[in-house]
């Protein structure tokens, strides 16, 4: 089966089975390893991607309901690391293993297009899917608040 | 003396033949930007080796090999980082690369006269490299001084360093280590007996807030992973574990299965059939068309539940005694006696378990891409499994997503190689979520009897604690109340073969055994009027170093043994090599039975820390990930099956489950350094219990403390 859609601002075209999903293609076949799997059920957000700017679960997204979108992978956030999440992100030293974090950066990072100064229970409620084993949730809100104070001024 | 250049390493080994392919090691490439050090690239720029762990280029770059796994806990920086302290390298101009799996070059031994090894685990890495990084870095900074002088016709005496830079004063010169790369001589490197290490005094990078090396390459995707390396013609491996640990599969569909589009190869193991297909979508379906008999074993009659209640203290036999608990308990005043539980944990490190084998032609070399705890486990394992000797293995060392001692055991390298074996292509093996819990090495259940004897002012005369479950000596760890002063102390210990696989865990035994001991004291506490955290320090009267871990807890956190608005505080005390105590604040849902965390403080004496803001991040996270297990983290065996299959029913903590605040204080020390990564994790579970007795007057003796257990503590 052959799906064709926008990634990271470029038409792509890929060739999957029937039952691909767009986890599995864009990490084995188009070669963006940034997005992660860890459960393969929408339960843990490490596989998060935007689909027409909206944060969704690639593990459990089928490649027919991928086509015509625009997909945008961590690769795709920003050209040099700098997207203002990215940014905060590394000035709060928040990845420690580091495997969920391009999941909860492109989660979070949805939560700033509609919210430029999101309160701590907005960051927790629009984040509360994004598992981090490592514990690096304080330092992810910290790193959310600035960037969004970043945002404003 | 001792001379630390340890040469050998030649070129050759340094490259490994597969499958027509050549790949080059020594350093496989885990950051962005980072060419492999292959040599392709260093025509204008001159690499030179110095010894095994730093090569120094001609344009001023420091390449420092690091030995331990980098899974979180921040290593990949922090021993580079003691190595360039010394050697007064210039941070900026350092490239960290792994190192080899060479256990004789790379590897230390934990005990004097143990063998080399490379495993990361315990929080050992600090402890292990400290000195040798610190001697290797002044060794060669003595060596590049060495150097300097020659080709300025000095005496080394009149040199000294800044950071990149050998000066001399006299002169107004200066030279770069680059420089002198191009010409140096680092055959023979100066005796250690004449070398000086910094007064720590003097220290520039140890010690200062310093962002970590990993950290830009994991905020843009860009890090990889094991389960992110590709390599060209790559097949995929799924494998199909018994349910019941120990039962041998028999594929009763293997002719179905061939047939199926993508299947490439059936595997059976002796704990399971393997596939290896054209992709991973054909290699889930495979798995799943499976259909296998399942031979018995020893664990299909393990009921997780009843058998711990069964547990009693017949047959224990003693692993510590001091003073005579039997003699002075006929003296004491009072005696309590109490039960805890807790049980089997999971590791849910975020990256399942995977691993890339690719095996040469004639099968008599291969290559391994792994993120492991254990590289020099996984070579063996793969050695074994194909049947040759451990140097025809090269493995390259990725980045972990969490370790937490799972990515110790070597089983899933071996398990690859037989797939790849099977097959004239690398073949990546991925585990499934599913696979990872159901197939899981758990932290053991256990079950604690104490008994204590008080004197009429409840002091502790006489303490006996017998531990009961599987995982051997895993269930002794953290069994000690070393730094309380307690005259009759005795340690009981019963292990219980159910045929489970069970595994360190982040802190290892002191998760389990610091909540039911710290548990215990605090009832011990309440039962006589005292305040928990006073009737501690009481008991800590001759350890000075401790009792200002549990002070320094106290002050920060503005100690209240009294409840107010619906909140109160509890306390904790752990050694786990380095020295903690926890307090926590909680509230309680009384409808629900939800127990929440609000805030939380930790103070910990790891000795010297090497990068202070990395170590309270590991401290906040272990605070979190030890939240996790005390409240909602529980493995059930029914019928010698794990129940729990993914994170929609083995739930970890989540960002609405965190406190809203963990602080944590480092004492100042210069004291040896001993780990961080998992020190402020076992005081979590006391210091909630004993928030809890503080709120409600009960106490809590199973953990997990989930909903329906606190509901059912409430009403009873
Ligand atoms: S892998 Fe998609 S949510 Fe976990
Ligand atoms: S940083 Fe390791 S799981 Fe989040």
């Amino acid at each position: 089966m052959k799906t064709s859609f926008e990634l990271n601002g470029k038409n792509v075209s890929v060739d999957t089975p029937e039952d691909a999903t767009l986890l599995w293609t864009l990490r084995e076949r188009l070669k963006l390893t940034g997005t992660k799997f860890g459960c393969g059920i929408a339960a843990c957000g490490a596989c998060t991607v935007h689909l027409d700017g909206t944060a969704v679960r690639s593990c459990s997204m089928p490649m027919a309901a991928v086509a015509g979108k625009q997909v945008t992978t961590i690769e795709g956030l920003s050209e040099n690391n700098d997207h203002p999440l990215q940014v905060a992100f590394q000035d709060e030293q928040v990845p420690q293993c580091g495997y969920c974090q391009s999941g909860q950066i492109m989660q979070a990072a949805t939560l700033l297009t509609s919210n430029s100064s999101p309160s701590r229970e907005e960051i927790v409620s629009h984040m509360n899917g994004n598992l981090c084993r490592c514990g690096t949730y304080n330092r992810i809100i910290k790193a959310i608040t600035k960037a969004a104070e970043e945002g404003q001024s | 003396m001792m001379k630390n250049k340890q040469r050998g390493m030649s070129r050759r080994q340094f490259l490994a033949t597969t499958g027509g392919a050549t790949f080059f090691i020594g350093g496989y490439c885990l950051l962005p930007g980072c060419t492999t050090d292959s040599g392709a690239e260093a025509k204008e720029v001159l690499k030179k080796e110095v010894n095994v762990w730093v090569k120094l280029a001609s344009d001023n770059q420091v390449i420092i090999y690091t030995p331990a796994a980098e899974m979180g806990q921040g290593s990949m920086t922090s021993v580079p980082l003691i190595l360039a302290e010394e050697m007064d390298a210039d941070w900026s101009k350092v490239k960290i690369l792994s190192s080899p799996v060479e256990a004789e070059t790379y590897g230390v031994g934990w005990y004097p006269g143990g063998n080399k090894n490379m495993t990361t685990a315990g929080s050992r890495t600090i402890r292990s490299y400290y000195q040798l990084m610190r001697e290797t870095g002044a060794q060669i900074r003595a060596s590049l001084l060495q150097n300097a002088a020659e080709k300025w016709q000095v005496s080394v005496e009149e040199l000294t360093t800044k950071p990149g830079f050998v000066i001399h004063e006299a002169s107004d010169s200066s030279m770069s280590f680059g420089e002198i790369a191009e010409f140096g001589n680092f055959e023979s490197l100066p005796d250690m007996a004449g070398v000086k290490l910094k007064d720590p005094k003097d220290f520039k990078l140890v010690g200062k807030v310093l962002p970590r090396y990993d950290i830009p390459s994991k905020t843009n995707g860009s890090a990889t992973y094991g389960m992110d390396v590709h390599l060209p013609g790559m097949l995929y491996g799924f494998i199909s574990r018994s349910p019941v640990h120990g039962a041998k599969p028999e594929l009763t569909n293997e002719e179905e299965i061939k047939n199926m589009d993508g299947v490439v190869s059936i595997v059976t193991l002796d704990h399971g059939v393997g596939v290896v297909c054209q992709s991973v979508e054909a290699g889930l379906k495979a798995k799943r068309q499976m259909k296998i008999n399942w031979g018995e074993s020893l664990m299909q009659s393990h009921n997780s539940e009843e058998d711990m209640n069964a547990y009693t203290t017949d047959g224990a036999s003693e692993t510590k005694h001091e003073g005579d608990v039997a003699g002075a308990l006929k003296n004491v005043a009072k005696v309590h006696e109490a039960i805890f539980t807790n049980k089997y944990v999971y590791h849910a490190q975020m990256e399942p378990l995977n691993a890339v084998v690719s095996v040469a032609a004639d099968k008599q070399s291969a290559e391994v891409w792994i993120g492991s705890q254990a590289p020099d486990g996984a070579k063996s394992a793969v050695a074994q499994t194909l049947g040759i000797d451990e140097n025809k293995i090269t493995v390259n060392q990725l980045f972990l997503g969490g370790g937490f001692g799972r990515r110790t055991l070597p089983g899933y390298a071996a398990e690859c190689a037989a797939l790849a074996k099977s097959v004239d292509k690398p073949v990546k093996l991925i585990w499934k979520r599913e696979d990872d819990v159901s197939y899981g090495a758990f932290r053991p259940q256990v079950k604690h009897f104490f008994k204590a004897g008080l004197d009429k002012d409840g002091k502790i005369i006489s303490w006996d604690h017998t531990a009961v479950g599987p995982g051997g000596g895993l269930s002794n760890g953290g069994a000690s109340v070393a730094h309380y002063d307690i005259p009759n102390v005795r340690f009981m210990r019963k292990d219980v073969d159910h045929g489970i696989r069970t595994k360190h865990w982040r802190a290892v035994g002191h998760g389990p055994h610091k909540y039911a001991v710290e548990t215990f004291i605090d009832q011990l506490a309440r039962a006589n009027n005292k305040d928990p955290y006073l009737y501690r320090l009481e008991m800590m009267q001759s350890n000075e170093r401790v009792r200002k871990v549990l002070e320094r807890a106290a002050e920060m956190s503005n100690w209240d043994p009294t409840p107010k608005d619906g909140r109160a505080m509890g306390i904790a005390f752990a050694d786990r090599d380095s020295f903690s105590c926890g307090v926590a604040e909680i509230s309680l849902n009384r409808d629900t039975g939800v127990i929440r965390v609000h805030k939380y403080w930790c103070a910990v004496d790891a000795g010297v820390i090497v990068q202070p803001d990395n170590a309270v991040a590991q401290v906040e996270g272990a605070v979190n990930m030890g939240i996790s297990s005390t409240l909602k983290e529980q493995i059930d065996v029914k019928d010698g099956k794990v129940v729990q299959s993914n994170f929609h029913d083995y739930p970890i903590l989540r960002m609405s489950e965190a406190p809203e605040s963990i602080e944590v204080a480092l004492i100042d020390s210069d004291e040896s350094p001993e780990g961080i990564g998992e020190a402020g994790l076992p005081a979590v579970g006391g210091a909630i219990a004993s928030a809890f007795a503080a709120l409600t007057g009960k106490h809590l003796y199973d953990m997990p403390f989930t909903p329906d257990k606190v509901l059912a503590v409430l009403n009873s």
